[in-house]
């Protein structure tokens, strides 16, 4: 077994050093009827690398791979160019095969980037801080609601429409539990977001609102009226970010006065991989940092007086506090952080600008080609790199269609919300710098074709 | 001009006179390949790009008068300074890479090369979690494939494969137990966890919405059964129990706890983060147990990446699998492989907590976890226990004359050897021994855990380490230990050799720096 470096000889050797004449006396502990006599049964034995290498291909070529076809999906995971190196740094040992920074004098490595990551999240989002990461966006998203239940112990939490129905579903898992009480409803294919109705729902009771943008039909409006309303309360506005490069165009949520910002850092650094492993953003306003939840990095000194960085503020966490702990959160998502982190580093303000106006310009003339197209319209006055079309009738058996013809065409509504009716007819598509003006007239022509 | 025929001396001159110790200094305090690296803040400029990007389209933007007009404060680095810059920083970390590294419950194994290559495979790593199910039926073949093998060797009927991580993996569980009994119309609670559990177990188990009690060890560092059955009753939902549990020993009463839990009318976690120690060779399912998580990132080899992402499926017993989250694979009899989620719930899964998590999980976690199970199979499975179990006891037995190793007496030591700072001198700790193992080149163990252990020390070296490797940590740590029993002064400020001495904690979270802030002198200038 090529990652097992005892011989038999060692084996023999050890167990007299522990006293012991067989593998069996360390398991004396183990009841005899729960002891296995040899290995489980219905698995293979063990395999080589070229063998290995074989079965894991063949499951892999069963698959559609995005960057083989016209690819048009967003809705909370983007795809996006990811420099070479990025993989290259993240794949240093050094970095891969380290585990939490517990050990600050030897995890310097780590912990800078964390400190690089954290100043750059806040700085995207427009608030004053941002912890280590989170597993991803959606849980972020709770853990932001949890938060905002702790400033302001109160539990009615407002959704708006246009809150990925992902997020909004763990939510409604976790406040099943929590007994918070949720206002959601599923968006209307309009133009306009929800931002009037969400107004009128405001009252003395809300901990907090949670707005997302560009939000799940890639629509963009400003949160300022929302936050002023939510202050006035003394609620909180949470801002969910599924698409941090939409900051590198648009007005950032902290700008706008939102308190808390979360976000899915997928887009910078990390790839598709079927939906994850991603990475939670979490931003707040200064005065909320001690009741953040996940990791913190922060900067200290050592006993000579260099400057260093340790992991801190960890008693709001689950190995001091315990029961009482802001969460339970402990592993994070550093590989990902590290990633995101070396993306926007290449990027830098320049470049991400560039690549978010890449972005947005690609997407209004896919839209305006698209809206071309008899029985399609296009949902949204403004918007990034998404938007959502309109057509006629539901549009999963189209986008099924389209796949088997390897067209990867959008994400139906009707699979985010399969109990509404009506929204079927709609069809989120996103345009990133990876696709082509070959890509968009292949989808018009087969969109023309089904409609025809 | 005559040519130099001599060539560069290749010798040192003799007799020169030797420095003392930090006598020399160097003009950038560098230390040869000991470098310090600033800040991307501090050397790179928001003008500059390490990217390259094609025009964009000369169309009118339509971004609703949300132009974002503010400088954003991010700095760039062309790719070159890009590549040294988290170069130099790699280079002051350690890691499994680099040697053992023996953190008790952590499982820090070797992390094999072949899985991430797989991982890397562009039909799972470029593919979209919403795509139409027949464009990834490899993608959840290959989820459907991985959750066989752990069904298989927990011996449990079902697996929830979303949860993010251990933690996640907890939650998930917890919240089944809390649906399961909420089916029968018998809300409970309080859940009981072990004094020596991680502190994630009271943590979920708050989150959830469980008052949170201790269960007694005895004084063999394992639940004590008498204790726990008398708390057991109406009000009771379940427990946590680690096993084997956090102190390396496994709990031999383990069946019969869960016996008498289920007797009373509560269900059993049990937190799978030291399942290393028995994995092919020992069925949690014939435990007893209702559900369990799995560490892929322990167990499984998948990477800590300096802190995640990590991976936490969770094994559920008949009680439990019908309350399990959504998504999850089913195989039809034709072969096709379904996603249950929320279009689908309905029919098929209606007793369903709900999502805990966007999308379907760590999709990157579970192609090398898989990975690493075909690679081993079930009688490689079986040796990684074995051999973990045996380095293990190795390491306990040849340092138990020089370190208090509390349960010693009691019996082998699973997958992990519990010391405690017993016998210390000079107000030494051991945080003071942890710190001394640096400089020796280590990785220090887990310190001052499971809480029930004064100053704990728990090492596992786990399998992937050689005996040559093992016998030279064991030299290491029982040199840096009689320095602690003899009061050696000097391991009061270990680390000396890192990339930094010892770092103020305290300062750090007083007045907590989070961010980056330009320097009051250039802020100043700049206005």
């Amino acid at each position: 077994m090529r990652y097992l470096p005892l011989t038999p000889h060692d084996r023999q050797d050890m167990l007299a050093t522990v006293g012991v004449s067989s593998i069996d006396e360390l398991f004396v502990d183990v009841p005899e009827d729960a002891r296995l006599d040899g290995p489980i049964r219905d698995l293979p034995m063990h395999a080589g690398e070229m063998a290995v290498e074989a079965h894991m291909k063949k499951l892999a070529k069963n698959n559609s791979a995005a960057g083989d076809m016209p690819f048009f999906l967003g809705a909370g995971a983007y795809r996006h160019h990811v420099p070479a190196s990025v993989d290259h740094i993240i794949q240093r040992g050094e970095f891969l095969t380290a585990y939490t920074p517990y050990q600050p004098e030897i995890a310097q490595g780590t912990l800078q980037t964390l400190f690089e990551f954290q100043t750059q999240v806040a700085r995207l989002f427009g608030v004053d801080v941002a912890n280590a990461s989170m597993y991803d966006g959606s849980t972020a998203c709770w853990e932001a609601i949890v938060m905002a239940r702790r400033i302001t112990k109160r539990g009615k939490v407002i959704l708006s429409s246009g809150l990925h129905p992902h997020y909004v579903s763990v939510a409604e898992t976790m406040a099943r539990f929590t007994k918070d009480q949720l206002v959601n409803a599923a968006p209307t294919l309009e133009a306009a977001t929800d931002g009037a109705n969400l107004l009128d729902q405001i009252d003395d009771d809300t901990s907090c609102v949670v707005v997302q943008y560009p939000d799940i039909l890639g629509r963009i409006s400003d949160m300022s009226a929302l936050v002023e309303k939510a202050h006035n309360h003394k609620a909180l506005l949470i801002a969910v970010v599924t698409e941090p490069v939409a900051l590198g165009a648009i007005t950032s949520p902290g700008q706008m006065g939102a308190d808390i910002v979360v976000g899915e850092g997928q887009s910078l650094g990390v790839g598709l991989q079927f939906g994850g492993p991603y990475v939670g953003l979490f931003g707040c306003k200064q005065k909320y940092v001690r009741q953040m939840p996940g990791r913190l990095c922060g900067e200290t000194v050592d006993s000579e007086g260099k400057r260093g960085f340790v992991l801190t503020l960890s008693t709001r966490e689950q190995h001091i506090r315990r029961e009482k702990a802001t969460s339970n959160i402990c592993t994070n998502s550093g590989l990902c952080a590290l990633a995101f982190t070396a993306h926007m580093t290449l990027l830098g303000e320049k470049g991400l600008r560039e690549l978010a106006m890449l972005n947005h310009k690609k997407a209004v003339a896919a839209a305006d080609r698209l809206a071309k197209i008899d029985g399609v319209s296009v949902l949204n006055e403004s918007f990034f790199n998404e938007f959502t079309l309109v057509l006629d009738k539901d549009t999963r058996p189209i986008v099924r269609k389209l796949a088997d013809q390897k067209i990867l065409a959008g994400v139906s509504l009707g699979r985010l919300y399969p109990d509404e009716g009506k929204l079927a007819h709609g069809l989120i598509v996103a345009v990133t710098e990876t696709t082509s003006d070959e890509d968009v007239e292949i989808l018009a022509t087969a969109l023309e074709g089904e409609l025809a | 001009m005559n040519m130099l025929t001599e060539g560069r001396p290749t010798k040192q001159e003799a007799n020169i006179a030797m420095p003392e110790p930090g006598a020399v200094q160097t003009h950038t305090g560098n230390r040869a390949l000991m470098v310090d690296e600033p800040l991307i803040f501090e050397t790179g400029s928001p003008d500059r790009s390490g990217v390259d990007l094609p025009e964009a389209p000369a169309v009118d933007s339509r971004l609703g008068g949300l132009e974002r007009d503010d400088a954003i404060g991010i700095p760039g680095l062309s790719e070159a300074e890009t590549v040294r810059h988290y170069t130099r920083l790699s280079r002051q970390n350690y890691a499994i890479d680099v040697g053992l590294f023996p953190l008790g419950s952590c499982t820090m194994k070797h992390n094999p090369r072949l899985n991430e290559k797989m991982a890397r495979l562009k039909g799972f790593s470029d593919i979209h979690p919403l795509q139409p199910v027949d464009s990834v039926q490899g993608a959840l073949g290959l989820i459907y494939e991985l959750a066989t093998w752990l069904k298989t060797l927990t011996g449990m009927p079902a697996v929830a494969m979303s949860p993010k991580a251990g933690a996640h993996g907890e939650l998930c569980g917890i919240l089944a137990i809390r649906s399961a009994l909420e089916a029968r119309g018998d809300a409970r609670e309080v859940i009981l966890v072990p004094e020596s559990a991680h502190g994630t177990n009271p943590a979920t188990a708050a989150f959830a919405g469980y008052k949170v009690e201790d269960i007694p060890a005895n004084a063999d560092g394992r639940v004590d059964l008498d204790a726990l059955k008398a708390r057991l009753g109406p009000d009771v939902a379940g427990v946590m129990i680690t096993n084997p549990n956090t102190c390396g020993l496994f709990e031999p009463d383990m069946k019969a706890i869960s016996d008498a839990v289920h007797e009373a009318g509560g269900l059993v976690y049990c937190d799978g983060a030291n399942f290393n120690a028995i994995v092919g060779r020992v069925r949690p399912g014939d435990l007893g147990i209702d559900a369990m998580h799995i560490n892929l990132h322990k167990t499984f080899s998948t990477p800590h990446g300096g802190g995640g992402p990590g991976s936490g499926p969770v094994v559920f017993s008949e009680a439990l699998a019908p309350f399990a989250p959504l998504p999850f694979v089913e195989k039809s009899e034709d072969g096709h492989f379904r996603l249950v989620e929320e279009e689908t719930a309905e029919e098929h899964h209606a007793s369903s907590f709900g999502r805990m998590v966007a999308f379907h999980g760590q999709m990157g976690m579970f192609t090398r976890a898989l990975t690493y199970m075909l690679s081993h199979g079930a009688d490689g499975l079986k040796q990684v226990a074995e051999d973990a179990v045996l380095n293990a006891n190795y390491v306990l037995r040849s340092l138990e004359d020089v370190l208090d190793a509390p349960f010693a007496k009691s019996g082998p030591c699973m997958h992990e050897a519990l010391f405690s700072d017993k016998g210390f001198s000079n107000g030494l700790t051991t945080l003071d021994l942890a710190k001394g193992l640096i400089d020796e080149g280590y990785h220090p163990m887990t310190m001052y855990f499971p809480l029930v252990v004064h100053g704990a020390m728990l090492v596992e070296p786990t399998e992937t380490e050689s005996k040559a490797a093992i016998d030279q940590f064991i030299g290491a740590l029982r040199s840096v230990a009689e320095r602690a029993k003899a009061g050696d002064e000097l391991l009061k400020s270990a680390p000396h050799f890192a990339p930094r001495r010892r770092l103020d904690e305290t300062q750090a979270a007083r007045k907590p720096i989070l961010v980056w802030q330009e320097p009051e002198e250039y802020a100043e200038a700049a206005e």
